[in-house]
């Protein structure tokens, strides 16, 4: 009777761990389709498709009283000049129709380098320059495969005319895959080929220094004063439930929270980073004011009793003591916190941080997006291009995350002190 | 320990008002736009050539669906609120009255051209050819039943239930949730279309127009039309995945992506560029923006905007909006908007 209770209870052990072990696996296995997908969707997003251009920088079309006026020069027609070298390759292209498909070739950013290159130096005026120009998406996901040539003509975005010209420049080695330095340094565009997450990077760090420099100091005040200080009554009963609750308030109340009060009652203005850090301040609070209380808590009193009896007032017992001893929890906690924050999109929908942004931020109060409410924006785009780019940027934002999540950890190991 | 509380609220009062003052002297050198997402993808690549071909600052565009963006466009005037918004149908005279109130006296109307629903599947599929009222019966809440005037929870399950001629697989529909322009768009272009063709629903909306509404509007709630949320691009690679699903969306996505999906004749109709340009595709729908006169001239650029918007090279027959997906109006009506968008001419309901 007993050996056979013994034998159902080795059984049930069994399914018990090998239920907890297939479900670790699953986790694992999702986690690993997760990142693999995401790779293999982004990785090719890094480079980015150029078609070699000799350009004439002809002096009667840019500058033609040659008085190097700096607003004849960025008026000036540069996109005629790309047609012109495109025309120069092919020379027997004649219909308009043919020409306007030989023009989308090439981006229409190639005229906008053109200038920047002119009002950079504008001693080069006259010579003959070699640039590497962005090829149009089209050609960028055909090169990258995205787009077949087995495909019918007429379901092709690229049509055989364009691929015949491809491979022309092909033959010349005029046209290759380059390292997209665009994706990192320029905002975001309708063409995918000329969009860029710096935008969006600039605005999450300028965000991201709001929040932190609000967040920290203040719920490491309230962590302190509550733990330390504050009397136990009813009063700071009612404060620690509430904090406790309001860790788990889904974010998007925070952003409604923070449209009638930040931008209708004190007016700040719409998109600007320094309203979306004040917004996740709110939502990151109540994690730093649990973690930093815990860390608190788990000093031991000896210390304080300790610092107490050698005359220290309880100030100093707090300030010297007590608080360094449990900073590491505490920036553990806030960093964790602070990547919650970045990777937040829901309450800076409320507050105008969802937005077309092309110009790069320059303050906290210039309009900017986030990195991932860029993710959202490319996800919804209808040109394919936008979904390696997509795929692209999760990946920069996840090596964020990871980052921040990495610091947590060596912090905690570096500092941390067993008792 | 009384006065400390009251002394430590004092201080963070003065502390915000302090901070809010900061903002309140400086002025916006932006224009800033939100309103409709099908306008969306058009209105930033007109922002984007302006920034990048004037000297004035590229415009913010914020995508915040038509009704959204006329309530922060008729919230007033002054810089914390929006310039322009953009919506894919015409201000309501509620919304007229609502900007009045609020001291926006001159709005100016620009249509912007035409924009295409269809129905779509995957190109593997077979092609379908079904009428308005056809999407009706298959997508609808409650349909008429054998009686007139009666209405029963609908019960067909295939295409082929709706009719014979169409084929024999079940109903399956991917589209966008209520909070869309684009559903909207649909359920009263498409299936209020085909709700029409029964004669004593028709006669209702003269009766009971909200009861009207409530019939021809509702669609299905029983899994035959799933809400695939606002992802276009999902809704597009579950088509290549299902063949037996047909996607509601906007004509850019078909254009985007023909070589995966192809779509439906609706009333026999194919969706194509020139048949939704000259108004025989049933399901279209025009586009608008409308633009507060009081801030031109204190934000810096909005007649530049304007002007880059409706020209030729732009919303033209061979513009760069058309390679966006718009669908231009034909000649004599861009020239009419022409003149009164740059004439700043004031909207009258």
């Amino acid at each position: 009777m007993i050996k056979n209770r013994l034998k159902r209870r080795y059984l049930f052990e069994k399914i018990f761990r090998f239920m907890g072990l297939s479900a670790v696996v699953t986790a694992l296995a999702m986690l690993a389709i997760l990142f693999l997908t995401i790779i293999s969707n982004g990785y090719s997003a890094f480079k980015q498709t150029y078609i070699r251009l000799t350009v004439t920088l002809d002096e009667e079309v840019i500058d033609p009283d040659g008085a190097r006026n700096p607003d004849t020069l960025s008026s000036a027609n540069y996109s005629g000049i790309v047609k012109k070298t495109l025309r120069k390759i092919f020379p027997d292209v004649k219909s308009r129709r043919d020409k306007r498909e030989l023009y989308s070739l090439v981006s229409q950013g190639a005229s906008f380098q053109l200038r920047d290159i002119i009002m950079d130096n504008p001693d080069i005026i006259g010579e003959t320059v070699t640039i590497w120009v962005p090829a149009d998406d089209d050609i960028d996901m055909l090169f990258k495969g995205y787009i077949k040539r087995s495909t019918p003509e007429n379901e092709r975005r690229v049509s055989d005319k364009k691929i015949a010209w491809i491979d022309v420049l092909l033959n010349e080695g005029a046209i290759k895959k380059r390292f997209n330095s665009t994706f990192f340094t320029s905002g975001d565009s309708r063409e995918p080929e000329l969009a860029g997450i710096y935008g969006a990077l600039k605005g999450s760090i300028y965000t991201m220094i709001v929040t932190l420099l609000l967040s920290f100091p203040l719920g490491v005040a309230t962590a302190v004063y509550l733990e330390e200080f504050a009397p136990v009554n009813r009063f700071t009963d009612i404060i620690e439930v509430n904090i406790n609750n309001l860790a788990a308030v889904p974010s998007i109340v925070f952003g409604l929270l923070g449209l009638t009060i930040f931008l209708s009652f004190f007016g700040l203005p719409r998109s600007a980073p320094v309203v979306g850090g004040l917004v996740l301040t709110l939502m990151t609070l109540p994690t730093v004011i649990i973690a930093s209380r815990a860390a608190l808590k788990s000093v031991p009193p000896s210390i304080r009793e300790a610092a107490l009896g050698v005359g220290a007032s309880k100030m100093q017992s707090v300030l010297h003591h007590v608080l360094p001893l449990a900073m590491p929890g505490m920036l553990t906690g806030t960093i964790i916190g602070m990547a919650r924050a970045l990777g937040e999109t829901a309450p800076l929908l409320m507050i105008g941080m969802v937005a077309f942004i092309v110009d790069i931020p320059k303050g906290f109060f210039d309009p900017s997006t986030v990195l991932p409410v860029q993710i959202y924006l490319w996800a919804d785009s209808p040109e394919r291009a936008f979904l390696e780019r997509t795929s692209a940027t999760i990946i920069v934002l996840l090596a964020f995350l990871i980052i921040m999540n990495a610091l947590a950890v060596v912090l905690r190991k570096k500092f941390e002190r067993r008792w | 320990m009384k006065k400390f509380t009251i002394l430590s609220l004092l201080l963070t009062i003065i502390l915000l008002t302090a901070s809010s003052d900061l903002y309140a002297g400086s002025s916006r050198d932006y224009i800033s736009i939100v309103g409709s997402s099908t306008v969306y993808p058009f209105a930033t690549v007109v922002a984007e050539q302006f920034g990048k071909t004037t000297k004035f600052k590229t415009p913010k565009v914020e995508s915040t669906g038509s009704g959204g963006g006329l309530k922060l466009f008729c919230a007033g005037v002054g810089v914390e609120h929006p310039d322009i918004t953009n919506a894919s149908r015409r201000i309501k005279s509620s919304e007229v009255e609502k900007c009045a109130k609020n001291g926006i006296a001159d709005i100016i109307e620009a249509k912007v051209g035409y924009d295409g629903i269809v129905v779509a599947n995957s190109k593997s599929a077979p092609l379908m050819n079904v009428s308005r009222k056809e999407l009706f019966l298959a997508l609808a809440k409650e349909v008429p039943g054998d009686n007139e005037g009666e209405l029963i929870p609908n019960p067909y399950k295939t295409w082929k239930d709706v009719n014979s001629s169409l084929p024999d697989q079940k109903i399956e529909v991917l589209g966008p949730p209520p909070t869309s322009g684009t559903r909207d768009a649909f359920a009263e272009l498409a299936l209020e279309g085909g709700c029409k063709k029964f004669p004593w629903i028709k006669a209702m909306k003269k009766k009971d127009k909200k009861k009207y509404k409530a019939i021809c509007h509702a669609v299905r709630e029983d899994g035959a039309y799933i809400e695939a949320g606002e992802n276009d691009v999902l809704i597009v690679k579950k088509l290549e995945a299902n063949t037996n699903a047909f996607g509601v969306f906007g004509f850019s996505f078909l254009d985007q992506n023909s070589d995966k999906i192809k779509g439906s004749l609706v009333d026999g109709i194919e969706p194509t560029f020139e048949n939704i340009a000259d108004g025989k595709y049933p399901v279209s729908r025009p586009l608008y923006f409308y633009v507060k006169k009081a801030h031109v001239g204190m934000i810096p650029g909005i007649k530049e905007y304007l002007r880059e918007f409706t020209s030729e090279k732009a919303w033209g027959s061979e513009g760069y909006l058309l390679d966006k997906g718009l669908i231009p109006m034909p000649e004599e009506e861009r020239k009419s908007f022409n003149k009164s968008v740059n004439g700043l001419e004031s909207l009258s309901m």
